[in-house]
């Protein structure tokens, strides 16, 4: 010890606090080797379970052979990128993907905003509270137990939406066996699960508006409508931008579940989108290589969205994720 | 609060109110639908009779579900990998959580951006399901638990939470001389039981809803979870009746349909029960995530 402390003094002072320095950070980690150690095993997770799967991905640019494996396999470069591109089968269902995703952005995203401030004007809070409770519930439901629920509801011959049609005088509608209402179907379902549950993070934003705004811009003379514009919007706009971005950044990952539930024969045609695409060609009939680069197109798509989103938020609002 | 109430502003409030009576009722009565089907006879659903209340009202559907031991297997499988898998969850999410949040941990910057690339970039399908595959774990509820230990989004609100406790309260146990462990089970672990709840809560609620990675990774019935079993029910009309069993045979009084609706309600039974508890915990854990970004 004395000896290396010597050393250190005879060296040129830069070279001895690195020392130093190296010194104190295996001390440092030495005397809490407990924090070290019980994050390994997370660490390991992600390494194994996300990363891996990661590296895998070169598969994409291969002839994978699952009995060559990784190293034997053929590479075929971007073949495969290539050839999704000539696919009717992938146009089709990219434009499916990308419809769907408009259709959610349009419709299923402003929603909880409209909900919640509408929810936000409410002054009996009991009925408020009946109200949160009834609209948060379907968000708990697996998609599995709504496509089951669908099917009964709105079946052509027997669901009590075509009984109440009727009462209209509409006929029977195949809401679930006819290619052009199944955009429909699948952006819904999504708009009756989740509007409620989305009002929770803008509630939150407009429990926080100070209520002296609102008195200063009614003895302003600004009515009710006023206010909203000019407070209430301004307020979520913080909270809107984010989740903007986040869903922005998804916009092709629509979400296998959710399709593959109502999918069937006769609605899969516009109803298709690119991860059940992927479950079908790649698990199911064993295209490997191919649907790993059609993921890849998929995730790579997503992480250039979210940047360029990120990007232009932040010029703009000054608001972005990262 | 706001003054005068202006005659407008009247009419608008009583639109709301019915405007959120009928979206009330619109999240509301597909489950009084279901719930009615299912207590219904067969001869009732399929001449399209019932709506909100059951007609011809019959236990028998539940008496076909109950005595079905695919569906108990199923429900069985789906009861242990919520459990197992929310455990699993909360220890592994936890125990890096923690270490990363504390200023001692050199390199803490390095594994949450690992944690955050995972969240905007993450590997397709098929090199997963090779995973999995070499790893052994498929037709194994593993395959349903290990994949999902960690989710990244639960990390961050669980991280966030941890840096905002004092320094003061671990440093005060340091320096009377309680080891890291200690201080981790006697004083943070109790001082986290709000966040332990409500991201349990989103763990286990995604176990028992979870179907995806049953469909890629279980293929044998043995090991299917509730949510693949009824999705094979609706699929199939997969519904057999046991002749032997003769309190079936008079199918007259029992139909396919009211067996699903049946077995909806069962598979959705432990989440309705569970909502009170559920509501006061998703609200406080969605809006603690919310304060990170």
């Amino acid at each position: 010890m004395s000896n290396q402390t010597e050393t250190a003094a005879r060296l040129p002072t830069g070279i001895k606090r690195k020392t130093n320095k190296d010194n104190n950070i295996w001390r440092l980690i030495w005397k809490y080797k407990v924090l070290y150690l019980i994050s390994i095993p997370s660490i390991l997770y992600f390494i194994i379970f996300k990363y891996i799967p990661l590296g895998g991905s070169i598969i994409a640019f291969q002839e994978y052979n699952i009995f060559k494996g990784f190293g034997g396999s053929e590479w075929v470069g971007f073949a495969h990128f290539a050839e999704m591109f000539r696919h009717y089968d992938f146009l089709r269902i990219l434009n499916n993907t990308v419809l769907i995703g408009l259709y959610d952005l349009i419709f299923a995203f402003p929603a909880p905003i409209i909900l919640a401030i509408l929810l936000n004007e409410l002054r009996l809070i009991v009925f408020k509270r009946v109200v949160q409770t009834v609209v948060y519930m379907p968000h708990f439901l697996s998609w599995v137990v709504i496509a089951g629920m669908s099917v009964a509801i709105l079946s052509p011959t027997t669901g009590v939406l075509n009984q109440l049609l009727g009462l209209f005088g509409i006929d029977p509608l195949y809401f679930l066996g006819d290619n052009s209402y199944i955009r429909t179907v699948l952006v819904g379902s999504g708009i009756w699960r989740d509007t409620g549950y989305g009002t929770i993070l803008y509630l939150a934003a407009l429990a926080g508006i100070n209520p002296e705004l609102y008195e200063a811009a009614q003895i302003d003379g600004a009515n009710r409508w006023k206010q909203t514009l000019r407070i209430t919007l301004p307020a979520l706009l913080p909270t809107i931008m984010i989740l903007f971005l986040l869903h922005i950044g998804k916009f092709l990952d629509f979400g296998f579940e959710r399709v593959w539930v109502f999918l069937n024969a006769l609605n899969t045609e516009n109803g298709e989108i690119l991860d059940t695409y992927i479950y079908r060609a790649g698990l199911l009939s064993q295209q490997y290589s191919y649907t790993t680069a059609v993921g890849l197109f998929k995730s790579i798509v997503g992480l250039v969205l979210v940047m360029a989103g990120n990007f232009f938020s932040r010029k703009t609002t000054g608001e972005s994720l990262y | 609060m706001y003054g005068t109430i202006s005659k407008s502003y009247k009419t608008f409030n009583a639109f709301n109110i019915l405007f959120l009576t009928l979206l009330g009722l619109i999240m509301f009565l597909p489950f009084l639908n279901v719930i009615a089907q299912s207590f219904s006879s067969s001869a009732a659903i399929t001449e399209g009779k019932v709506s909100f209340l059951p007609v011809d009202f019959t236990l028998i559907n539940y008496q076909y579900v109950f005595s079905d031991a695919s569906i108990w297997r199923a429900f069985g499988v789906s009861v242990f990998v919520t459990i197992a898998g929310t455990l699993i969850n909360l220890v592994a999410t936890a125990t890096l959580a923690y270490p990363v949040s504390r200023p001692e941990y050199v390199g803490r910057r390095i594994v949450v951006l690992m944690v955050l690339i995972t969240m905007i970039f993450s590997a397709p399908l098929i090199p997963n399901f090779l995973l999995i595959k070499n790893l052994h774990m498929m037709n194994t509820p593993w395959a349903l638990i290990i994949p999902g230990a960690v989710s990244a989004f639960n990390f961050f609100v669980m991280h966030s939470f941890f840096k905002q406790l004092p320094p003061e309260i671990i440093d005060s146990a340091r320096i009377d001389g309680c080891g890291e462990l200690r201080i981790m089970m006697k004083m943070v672990l109790p001082l986290s039981k709000p966040v332990m709840a409500s991201l349990g809560i989103f763990y286990a609620v995604g176990h028992w809803n979870a179907y995806m990675s049953a469909l890629y990774y279980i293929d044998q019935p043995k090991w299917w979870p509730l949510q693949v079993k009824l999705k094979r029910m609706f699929e199939t009309d997969d519904i057999s009746i046991d002749p032997s069993a003769s309190q079936f045979t008079d199918l007259a009084h029992t139909s396919p349909e009211g067996i699903k609706m049946a077995t909806i309600i069962i598979a959705t039974l432990p989440i309705i029960m569970i909502y009170p508890f559920l509501q006061r915990h998703f609200v406080k854990g969605l809006t603690l995530g919310a304060v990170k970004s």
